[in-house]
């Protein structure tokens, strides 16, 4: 009960803090308003997608370094597909670009079954090669990505029976996100699937010893995180237009995001909300250094000292919190 | 001894082949080792030769004392992502001061930074028991952000590399590299350090059963602290020696590539990720291993893509078969 508390609890506070950085943003520039949310959301999409990604693995006690390269090569490979290509080709290929992440991620997963290497080697050899996959599909940035995807992550839905001053806080971007997040999430949370991702993060061997199938959750786990990854990757394709081979910097994002999150590395506690609502922290705390003028370099100080003292403070609570 | 081994009822050959690869770890290692040769003189006959072989050495040992950290953190269990970044520092730091302070002067301030970072390694993974994948991680980020103010800071002095650095990151004498004046006092103290000394046992002990060592009454804080503030400093002279091999001073992602490789290089040799198994012997042969990898790739004049992937595949077959070798007996 009072680990349910605490776990809620951390998601609140992250909530809290985020709504506090909103109104702190407004203080700071008093012009913020519905348009600077929508670009905040956008930008936030691909970090949101590979910490959901990153997310999944560490829930079921592994850790993926892949995530990156996973969405370049998901985005070079959907920006190369579409280039030149009809509208409408366009509806095959993003369905094609999903498969390809859940069938590479649950490559890593299986690989990590059958060596028996650690996962974190199984996913930093799974980095190399699928960077150099990506840099074969396209050796520069290029390609196309088609018109409704890209717009459909611009602008505002117009919601039925909510005034405007309310949906021009809900831009597409995020509303993308939260449904391809819950399409997902909320059935394989509910299901036996998504206990057993819980279960063999917490314990493998009492996992095991319970008739969990280990070796087939721990593939989906990954396949699941190639998955959201992919949609990173298309986020990616969809916001520049292009499809770029080198990965970004969302390996390092993800697993702070995580942590932040409340997800326990190791496994077994922690949700998808907690970790998204991160990512926006982390963006939001960014947007409000470059409002105060700050130096962009000084950013990623204040960044990597965050990152480090929630963490710090969230292992000194838990240490407080065990019993004696 | 001998009989047991002539007697008739022994062992059928490859399981005996594979008994005796498992006692000794660094066989196959080796093994694979000089297969990479060969196979690079049969494609380019000709190419090994004395100079060869102190080129791949002379770029193997950065990559062997970052592989170092990443050994002797691996055998607590944890993992140290912030070398590249403490490695850059020292090398830049080092760089920029040079030229207004002299040569020695600028080698000890440079080497500041390094174990500060290290300090806070450990005092979050030691005593704070935050996982050292995300406190190195974080350290890292950090030490970036400061290093690219303190460029801006010394944007105008300009940097240099001291005479004595060039002479021992690409100097050779008498067909060796000067390098090696550096690292075999480094390797032996490490090997030392691991397998003779109290520290080097705590290490293991640690990395194998936590619990066990803090009961014994092991102050697992000081021990955490010292191996990570340890670890950096190994970064930071890695750093300086690479930056005269490299002579990209102003660099600010300096050693950045050659992050992941000293984690592969360190699990290659066969030190486990989760602790309490490795040696920094099998380090040594990793990063050889991966350098004369990376030579070969180079050589096939494949595209990048294709040279990134078969590096990776290879990095997880060799870990594979080699788990299979030690741990299947």
């Amino acid at each position: 009960m009072s680990r349910l508390l605490r776990r809620n609890g951390w998601v609140a506070g992250l909530l809290a803090l985020f709504a506090v950085l909103l109104v702190l943003t407004k203080i700071i520039q008093p012009g913020y308003g519905a348009g600077d949310f929508g670009s905040l959301a956008r930008a936030g999409l691909p970090f949101a997608f590979a910490v959901a990604a990153q997310a999944v693995v560490v829930i079921a006690g592994g850790i993926d370094l892949s995530v990156a390269s996973m969405m370049a090569l998901t985005s070079v490979t959907a920006a190369s597909m579409m280039n030149g290509a009809s509208e409408e080709y366009a509806l095959f290929v993003v369905p094609f670009v999903l498969a390809m992440g859940f069938v590479l991620g649950a490559v890593n997963g299986i690989l990590i079954v059958v060596t028996r290497v650690p996962d974190i080697v199984v996913t930093l050899a799974m980095l190399f090669v699928l960077q150099g996959a990506a840099l074969l599909v396209l050796d520069a940035p290029g390609g196309a990505a088609a018109e409704w995807l890209k717009a459909s992550i611009t602008g505002t839905l117009p919601f039925p029976f909510l005034p405007d001053a309310v949906t021009a806080w809900l831009p597409n971007a995020l509303v993308l996100l939260v449904v391809c997040l819950c399409v997902v999430w909320i059935p394989l949370k509910r299901s036996r699937l998504g206990l057993s991702l819980y279960a063999i993060g917490s314990s493998e061997l009492a996992a095991f010893r319970s008739g969990v199938p280990v070796a087939r959750t721990r593939i989906i786990a990954y396949g699941l995180a190639g998955l959201f990854g992919a949609m990173g990757g298309l986020s990616l394709t969809m916001s520049t237009g292009i499809g770029a081979p080198i990965p970004g910097p969302y390996l390092m994002a993800s697993v702070a995001a995580v942590v932040l999150g409340g997800v326990v590395l190791g496994g077994g506690r922690g949700g998808l909300l907690g970790p998204i609502i991160a990512v926006f922290v982390l963006r939001l705390v960014r947007t409000d250094l470059t409002l105060m003028a700050i130096d962009p370099n000084v950013t990623s100080i204040i960044e990597g000292a965050i990152m480090v003292a929630v963490v710090m403070f969230g292992a000194f609570i838990a240490i407080r919190g065990r019993p004696a | 001894m001998s009989e047991t081994l002539t007697a008739p009822s022994r062992a059928p050959l490859g399981r005996r082949i594979k008994r005796f690869m498992a006692d000794r770890p660094l066989v196959p290692l080796i093994i694979l080792l000089v297969a990479l040769v060969v196979i690079l003189q049969i494609m380019r006959p000709g190419i090994v030769n004395e100079r060869w072989i102190a080129n791949t050495v002379k770029f193997a040992i950065p990559l062997a004392i970052l592989a170092g950290c990443q050994t002797l953190t691996m055998l607590t269990g944890g993992i140290d992502l912030s070398v590249s970044t403490v490695a850059t520092m020292s090398a830049f730091v080092m760089a920029s001061l040079a030229g207004h302070y002299g040569a020695p002067a600028a080698i000890v301030i440079a080497l500041i930074p390094p174990l500060l970072i290290g300090l806070l390694n450990g005092v979050g993974a030691g005593i704070f028991r935050v996982h050292p994948l995300i406190m190195t991680l974080g350290t890292g980020l950090i030490g970036a952000g400061c290093l690219q103010v303190y460029q801006r800071s010394v944007i105008a002095t300009g940097t240099k590399i001291p005479d004595f650095l060039t002479w021992l990151g690409t100097g050779l004498t008498y067909g060796f590299p000067n390098a090696l004046l550096l690292f075999i006092p480094i390797a032996a103290l490490i090997i030392f350090t691991l397998s003779r000394t109290g520290f080097g046992r705590l290490l293991y002990a640690v990395g194998d059963n936590e619990k066990a060592t803090r009961l014994s009454g092991v102050l697992y804080g000081q021990v955490i602290i010292a191996l990570y503030m340890a670890s950096s400093l190994l970064a930071g002279v890695a750093g300086l020696l690479y930056v005269g091999l490299i002579k990209a001073p102003s660099s600010l992602s300096l050693a950045e590539p050659l992050l992941l490789p000293s984690v592969a290089a360190a699990v290659v040799g066969g030190t486990s990720i989760f602790g309490g198994r490795g040696g920094y012997t099998g380090t040594i042969v990793g990063a050889l291993i991966l350098t004369v990898l990376t030579t070969l790739l180079t050589i096939l004049q494949m595209p990048e893509g294709a040279r990134r992937i078969l590096f990776g595949l290879i990095i997880l077959l060799v870990t594979a078969a080699y788990l299979r070798i030690v741990e299947d007996r």
